[in-house]
């Protein structure tokens, strides 16, 4: 179908974005869009199997090094660099050109969208190859100086510009739109997406620079050596806003589509659009809080990106209240009476509102992944829970949870709504989300639990501490890590389902005409423009001055106060890799090796 | 721009949470200032190694490397300030002491530095709690505070 300009009316006025309804795309548009769903969902049956296999090693049901040849911390790095980075890049790209699409009218340019999609896919191959030949065990943050295979950093780069180019194009089209628009407020969703977007552009950049410049030169041995901390800062200037690179796309669905879903109007569109800037100036120069235990990082920068991290408290509260507000206002008019009977007047289980459920599940998760994140938002109490099971007790109510849920829902839905199939077994769609929420609380509850008392993160718990045999065994963790393995289980098995549900709605034939649709929510209190909050040049300029205010020093300090850099390590030898082989040393760092393997 | 009545109530109230939040901090800060310190790299600090001060205090030059912790034991005893400083040998390590909130990564090139005090006796189990290797789960060392077997 190449028809696109004609079957858009040229509108002299365009209709608010409330009245927006449903509109025929290209037939490539819908092709790069289910690929960019498909590919990843069918990736992450990978990820959430290795998911399953961590908490059973956790919780001391094995105590090996592998099963069925996949190692542990293989295992691991699948399943954060799957879940975490490939599934997520994906579907903000995907999502991306669907509410730009719709919201504008406009379809983004045909080969740049096919160039970002081939980069992000090769990108993707190359790294998933690295990982599962078990040469790149590095975990997802990839710290120096422990190596991977080169092409693992190079993939990993490929995915990230492959992800930068429909911003440009998307900008490209907002800047036509505004132009023939100039009085009319940008779609709430539009400045969601296009600021999600300029944070990822900022902080991938300081990653591009950790990979590109410091590891990939060093990895392939032209360097000798590379200054960690500064690695680890750099990683850190991307890693935190990371996480809201992955949120966004889910506070769009919230503000834009939850309040329709529920039956109601969207309480504020003010109250979004500050939310979003506010989000531009402060999800990256928080990344520090990461490095409260490093060394080589001055107290007082700590302090500084401590005190910043809990500013992104603002919007998170703006949120919270903003789509409260909407669904007290929904379940009113479904009859609810009383302080809080509107929580009993939502359409949970729903069939034909099936979103409903995943973005309803994923708020009640946030609740408690805000609250636990705040602990970790302050350099004091980090001693207690840094790198300690907490950690990833708390993000797996945040990823996991608004972040996995929004991204499932979203992604089934688009893909039966554009192919115009229906969903493979509605009732078990709608009931999942629940279940999965049940795994969390289970599985998260866990693992606050052991980081307390002291259970490491990212550790094989099963060969040593969970081992009754080991010396190092541990009894305070076997309640911990059994919760972790109850409630993975749970969610492996939601897991599972969902996947059984999109690929068996894939299978189905279609029973309507397919088009771009999405629920759009009116807005209750639709305020005026204020052309402050209608542009994005003063936030750019503001967010400019706090990173330079935040990391120029964070940065000296990386560079200063560091000694000697480091050379190559790999995960099972002690002694560096030689940059000309040398046979030398080599001979006592394999006795090690053998005799832990032997343990 | 006119303010709703309730958003407005709700930023004061976020307001008030945030201003208890970081005033917290800040006096937690105050009082424990027990954040891990920035020091210049120096090589003196990484051979394994522990001193005696005084009476009540000690230096620990630890030393992480793949996959063990020198001095594996540290003997002191109770009620001592122990200085840990803490460096690593090859790739990013941990050192996490649980009950005393004591918590660092060991970084190639880079010298970390908590103090705590030991005021209870027994043993203090050191965890690495950053992956490090294939042999990463076997790396734990041990503070030993009041062993009656070292009177």
């Amino acid at each position: 179908m190449n028809t696109n300009t004609q079957t858009l009316p040229v509108q002299a006025k365009p209709a608010p974005a409330s009245l927006l309804s449903g509109m025929q795309i290209s037939g490539w548009l819908r092709k790069v869009v289910y690929w960019e769903l498909g590919i990843p969902l069918a990736l992450l049956s990978i990820g959430i199997y290795h998911g399953l296999m961590q908490v059973i090693y956790r919780a001391g049901v094995l105590h090996q090094q592998a099963f069925l040849k996949l190692d542990y911390y293989q295992g691991l790095t699948l399943h954060g660099v799957i879940n975490a980075i490939v599934l997520t890049t994906f579907f903000a790209v995907a999502f991306g050109h669907a509410t730009i699409t719709f919201y504008l009218r406009r379809e983004p340019n045909k080969t740049l969208t096919w160039l970002s999609f081939w980069l992000m896919t090769m990108g993707t191959l190359m790294a998933a190859w690295a990982m599962l030949a078990g040469k790149a065990s590095v975990l997802y943050t990839f710290y120096p100086p422990l190596k991977g295979h080169p092409l693992f950093y190079l993939g990993t780069a490929l995915l990230i510009v492959g992800s930068w180019i429909p911003l440009f194009d998307w900008a490209r089209l907002y800047r036509e739109w505004k132009r023939e628009n100039p009085e009319t407020k940008t779609p709430l969703a539009v400045v969601g997406t296009l600021v999600n977007f300029i944070i990822w552009f900022v902080c991938t950049l300081a990653v591009a620079y950790e990979v590109l410049v410091l590891i990939l030169p060093w990895a392939m041995g032209f360097r000798p050596t590379v200054n960690v901390t500064l690695a680890r800062t750099l990683f850190w200037f991307f890693g935190h806003a990371l996480v809201y690179f992955w949120l966004l796309p889910a506070y769009v669905m919230y503000y834009n589509f939850l309040p329709k879903l529920a039956g109601g109007k969207l309480y504020s569109d003010m109250a979004g659009r500050i939310a979003a800037f506010l989000f531009l100036l402060y999800s990256v120069p928080v990344g520090v809080h990461h490095q409260f235990s490093d060394p080589s990082i001055t107290k007082g920068v700590k302090l500084f990106q401590s005190i910043l991290t809990f500013a992104v408290m603002i919007p998170s509260f703006i949120t919270a209240f903003t789509i409260a507000a909407s669904l007290e206002y929904a379940g009113r008019k479904r009859g609810a009476k009383g302080l809080l009977g509107f929580f009993t007047r939502l359409p949970y289980l729903d069939p034909d509102r099936y979103l409903f459920a995943y973005l309803i599940c994923g708020l009640f998760l946030f609740i408690f992944g805000g609250l636990t994140g705040i602990v970790n938002a302050s350099s004091e109490l980090n001693n207690t829970i840094h790198n300690s099971a907490w950690i990833p007790g708390h993000f797996h109510m945040t990823v996991a949870g608004p972040v996995f849920l929004g991204i499932i829902g979203m992604s089934l839905y688009l893909y039966s709504k554009i192919s115009g199939k229906q969903l493979y077994m509605p009732k078990l769609a709608v009931v999942l989300p629940y279940v999965w929420v049940v795994g969390i609380l289970i599985f998260s509850t866990g693992l606050s639990w052991g980081g307390l008392i002291g259970e490491p993160r990212r550790t094989n718990l099963g060969m040593t501490y969970l081992n009754p045999t080991h010396e190092l065994f541990t009894p305070e963790w076997v309640p911990t890590t059994m919760l972790g393995l109850m409630g993975g289980i749970i969610m492996f098995i939601a897991g599972m389902l969902f996947l059984v549900v999109f690929f068996g709605t894939m299978l189905k034939k279609r029973s309507e005409k397919g088009q771009l649709d999405f629920p759009v929510s009116e807005v209750l209190h639709d305020e005026k423009r204020i052309p402050l909050f209608d542009t994005f040049k003063p936030w750019l300029v503001t967010m400019a001055v706090i990173l330079v205010v935040a990391y120029i020093p964070a940065f000296l300090d990386a560079t200063r106060n560091p000694g000697p850099g480091a050379p190559r390590f790999t995960p099972d030898n002690p002694v560096p890799v030689q940059a000309a082989p040398a046979a030398t040393s080599s001979a006592a760092g394999n006795e090690t090796i053998v005799s832990y393997r032997k343990k | 721009m006119q303010f709703d009545r309730f958003e407005k109530r709700v930023l004061l109230m976020t307001g008030a949470l945030l201003a208890v939040f970081i005033f917290s901090m800040l006096y937690a800060r105050s009082k424990y200032n027990d954040l891990p310190e920035c020091l210049p790299f120096d090589k003196a600090y990484t051979e394994p190694k522990v001193t005696k001060l005084d009476d009540k205090t000690y230096q620990v030059f630890a030393v992480a490397s793949m996959w063990q912790f020198q001095p594996a034991q540290v003997y002191i005893p109770v009620g001592s300030d122990v200085d840990f400083y803490l460096s690593s040998k090859d790739v990013v390590h941990g050192f996490f002491i649980s009950e005393k909130n004591v918590n660092m990564m060991a970084v190639y090139g880079n010298i970390n530095k908590q103090t705590v005090k030991f005021d209870k006796p027994g043993v203090y189990k050191i965890t690495c709690h950053e992956y490090c290797g294939v042999g990463h789960q076997n790396m734990q060392a041990e503070v030993i505070v009041n062993d009656p077997a070292a009177r």
